[in-house]
């Protein structure tokens, strides 16, 4: 789609004399033809594989198309029954609270927090100590969402590295995809999110003055109330952006659980992807998971809208 | 310059949807000679790919000028169901023979996926030859038939024939009852309590597992059953539902059973299959005709020559002994013709001719499943084949099928969720009886469901 955008760039020359402010309309709207001209192709393409789809998923959360059944060749408006069935679902509810821990405590906290405190703790240390770590922490974010799965299911699962380790330490060795299984993809996703928020902050970082912070220093600020009072108050605008690009990359996790933990056991570690795969491919309810599709999307919504609040910032 | 630029930006809108409308139309052979046939190929199962490769080029020769193309899709039960039915979406990629399992043609039907093929069948000579509770398997609630059966499976206990000498228990063995049962498991688990005693598949991690060949194995030998089919309503949970749970809640509770933990793996069929039973660790396991095909013969990864002399085969018994004292479910495959076919009487030409008696016996001895014709079960050729296939394919006159019926994937799944609860302690059986009756009306809808 960007290489349709870009093409017309040898048209240049065509579309080049500058207008000199006198302009009438018809000149000026035969410019605007001939500039959007170019662009047709890829709103058209747009439309149909990016809003098409996304149009297809709003009319199918209102109606009962399925894969198999009454509802497969004749799918049929069944107005709110998808969001009636969804609110009176249990195991709904319970997914939306699986989900809601989950993106706050590896999103959130985790990765937000953790990739500040590398972010902070880089700042100001030698190249060569950057770069190692730098690397180490960009490897785990680059490999492939289902290698980093694969990865931590090795290391946890019941003989796996770490319970290796523990046995031979003659240490407890709880089968934690069994006991813990939620904190085990939290953790997975902490350690693969948290390269891409110490970017951020890194960026963030070194855009804040020196000479401010030197002032207060000056001026007695301990390195707690530099941080507090000048750094993150100025980073408000990278932090807010973060928050708001991990939260939905974690809110659309799929992978990643559904190899370490399938959702399981029973339902402990069921997010609502899981759910709405589950619904839509397993069960065959097409339309039922549309549905859950765009709640997956007011919550987004809804975490955007705490984070602009939360942090005032001025869109 | 405004005429050419008029052109340009028309020229590139057509050229835009040029390429978007021949993205949508690849690969359609709608109108050439061609019967595209689609069929699982995952894992050890390559039986329905042999078989259509081996008759593929005596079709064409049969008939001259056509051309079989088949469509393997490589995928596990499951997902070969939603691929299947996403193809089945489009006329432009719906196949002309489908793999199709029994269970589901209700709601195929019903989707408008599939032909019906009385006009065909009822002028075939084989077709009598097929076992009548099979060809109901494949009869849709409309009466009319929608597939030729293929094979089928029944469910029964597996027994390690030197622990129960070891425990002093009696080889052959017969159980009458859940008591009989129970009370060989706890003989085992006093005399050799290294060995898991008896496994009967709960939880969901083990899918569709855990309800055939455990819930329902247990439910169906209490008289009770899921679905009416003379009035096609849901029952409710009774006291037959609860026994059930009870059943599964005392071997957990007891440490008859593998531990949760272990039972919830989702790799615990392949590890009581390949690992557990080979390596002598369980003793009794409730499970399928399938297992020395899909797991011990020559041909699979770590074959267990011995199999046929450790391992004994028995009824399942009903819960006091009550009828035949003989329970057992099946499951079933069959070869459809899909609706949206242009050459539908040349797709049948290719179903009679896989699913004659010669190939029959073949598809039997490749896949581990049982025959559904009864000149192929009467075949010396196919007795042969294995030890045991004659027990197995007599059992089919005592079974149960799943209901047929679209909401069952759901309900099948708050039953694995039932049966979770209680062994993992989360319930008792009571309660988790009374979860499934409220999931149940809610799934169904209270119509659907019985004093609803």
């Amino acid at each position: 789609m960007a290489a349709g955008v870009s093409t017309p760039a040898g048209r240049k020359p065509l579309a080049a004399p500058p207008a000199t402010g006198r302009g009438s309309a018809r000149p000026r709207a035969g410019r605007t033809a001939r500039r959007l001209g170019p662009l047709v192709p890829a709103v058209v393409l747009m439309l149909i594989f990016l809003a098409g789809p996304i149009l297809w998923c709003v009319y199918a959360a209102f109606t009962n198309a399925a894969l198999t059944g009454a509802g497969a060749t004749n799918a049929s408006f069944v107005g709110l029954a998808n969001f009636r069935q969804m609110f009176g679902d249990p195991a709904f509810r319970d997914s939306v609270v699986t989900t809601v821990i989950f993106v706050v405590g590896s999103a959130v906290i985790g990765q937000n927090g953790l990739g500040l405190l590398m972010a902070l703790l880089m700042r100001g240390r030698n190249r060569i100590f950057r770069t190692v770590i730098g690397t180490v922490a960009v490897a785990a974010w680059v490999v492939p969402e289902i290698v980093a799965a694969f990865v931590w299911y090795a290391y946890l699962n019941d003989q796996g590295t770490l319970n290796s380790v523990l046995k031979a330490l003659h240490l407890p060795h709880p089968s934690w995809l069994y006991v813990y299984p939620l904190l085990a993809v939290t953790v997975a996703n902490i350690w693969r999110g948290t390269a891409f928020s110490m970017l951020v902050f890194s960026a963030a970082i070194s855009d804040v003055p020196p000479e401010l912070m030197e002032a207060a220093s000056v001026d007695g600020a301990n390195a707690f109330q530099r941080l507090r009072r000048v750094m993150l108050p100025l980073m408000k605008r990278s932090i807010m952006t973060n928050l708001m690009l991990i939260t939905l990359q974690t809110l659309s996790v799929f992978t990643l659980v559904f190899a370490m933990t399938g959702g399981g056991p029973g339902t402990k570690s069921e997010t609502l992807p899981i759910y709405m795969y589950q619904e839509a491919f397993k069960f065959y309810q097409l339309g039922y998971g549309a549905a859950v599709a765009l709640v997956l999307l007011l919550i987004g919504a809804i975490f955007s809208l705490i984070y602009v609040r939360a942090l005032k910032v001025e869109m | 310059m405004r005429p050419r630029h008029i052109l340009s930006v028309a020229v590139s809108c057509v050229a835009t949807l040029a390429a978007a409308a021949a993205c949508g139309s690849g690969g359609n052979a709608a109108s050439s000679k061609t019967i595209t046939v689609a069929y699982e190929e995952y894992g050890t199962f390559h039986a329905a790919g042999d078989l259509f490769k081996k008759i593929a080029p005596t079709f064409e020769k049969q008939h001259p000028g056509w051309k079989v193309q088949l469509v393997p899709i490589d995928a596990p039960e499951n997902d070969y169901y939603t691929k299947l039915d996403l193809m089945n979406r489009s006329s432009s990629t719906a196949p002309d023979v489908l793999y199709e399992d029994t269970f589901l043609i209700n709601s195929d039907v019903q989707a408008g996926y599939l032909a019906p093929l009385n006009s065909y069948v009822n002028s075939w000579p084989d077709w009598s030859q097929f076992f009548p509770a099979s060809r109901k398997a494949v009869q849709a609630a409309n009466g009319d038939y929608y597939g030729v059966p293929m094979s089928t499976d029944t469910r029964g206990l597996w027994y390690n024939k030197q622990i129960f000498a070891k425990a002093g228990l009696p080889v052959p063995w017969h159980p009458k009852t859940w008591a009989d049962v129970l009370a060989a498991a706890r003989a085992i688990k006093q005399k050799d309590p290294g060995v898991i005693p008896l496994n009967v598949y709960s939880g969901t991690p083990a899918g569709e597992a855990t309800t055939m060949q455990g819930f329902e194995m247990l439910l169906y030998g209490t008289g009770e059953t899921l679905f009416d089919k003379s009035t096609r309503k849901w029952i409710p949970p009774g006291t037959g539902f609860t026994n059930s749970l009870s059943f599964i809640k005392t071997i957990y509770d007891q440490g008859l059973a593998p531990k949760p933990e272990q039972e919830l793996n989702p790799n615990i069929a392949t590890t009581i299959n390949a690992q557990w039973l080979p390596q002598g660790k369980l003793a009794i396991d409730l499970d399928g005709s399938w297992l020395p095909g899909t797991a011990w013969t020559a041909g699979n990864p770590n074959p267990w020559p011995k199999w046929s002399s450790v391992m004994g085969w028995t009824t399942m018994p009903t819960q006091n002994g009550q009828g035949s004292d003989i329970t057992t479910m099946s499951g079933g495959w069959a070869l459809s013709v899909g609706s949206s076919s242009p050459h539908k009487s040349m797709a049948f030409d290719l179903i009679e001719l896989a699913l004659n008696k010669q190939n029959s016996i073949y598809y039997a001895q490749r896949s581990g499943d049982l025959a559904v014709r009864q000149d192929v079960a009467n075949d010396p050729a196919y007795d042969k084949a294995m030890p045991g296939l004659a027990f197995w394919t007599n059992l089919v006159k005592y079974t149960n099928y799943r209901p047929a019926n679209t909401v069952y994937p759901r309900l099948s799944n708050e039953i694995q969720q039932a049966t979770e609860s209680v062994m993992t302690g989360q319930a008792s059986a009571q309660q988790a009886a009374s979860t499934y009756g409220q999931s149940l009306k809610q799934i169904a809808g209270p119509s659907n469901v019985e004093g609803g």
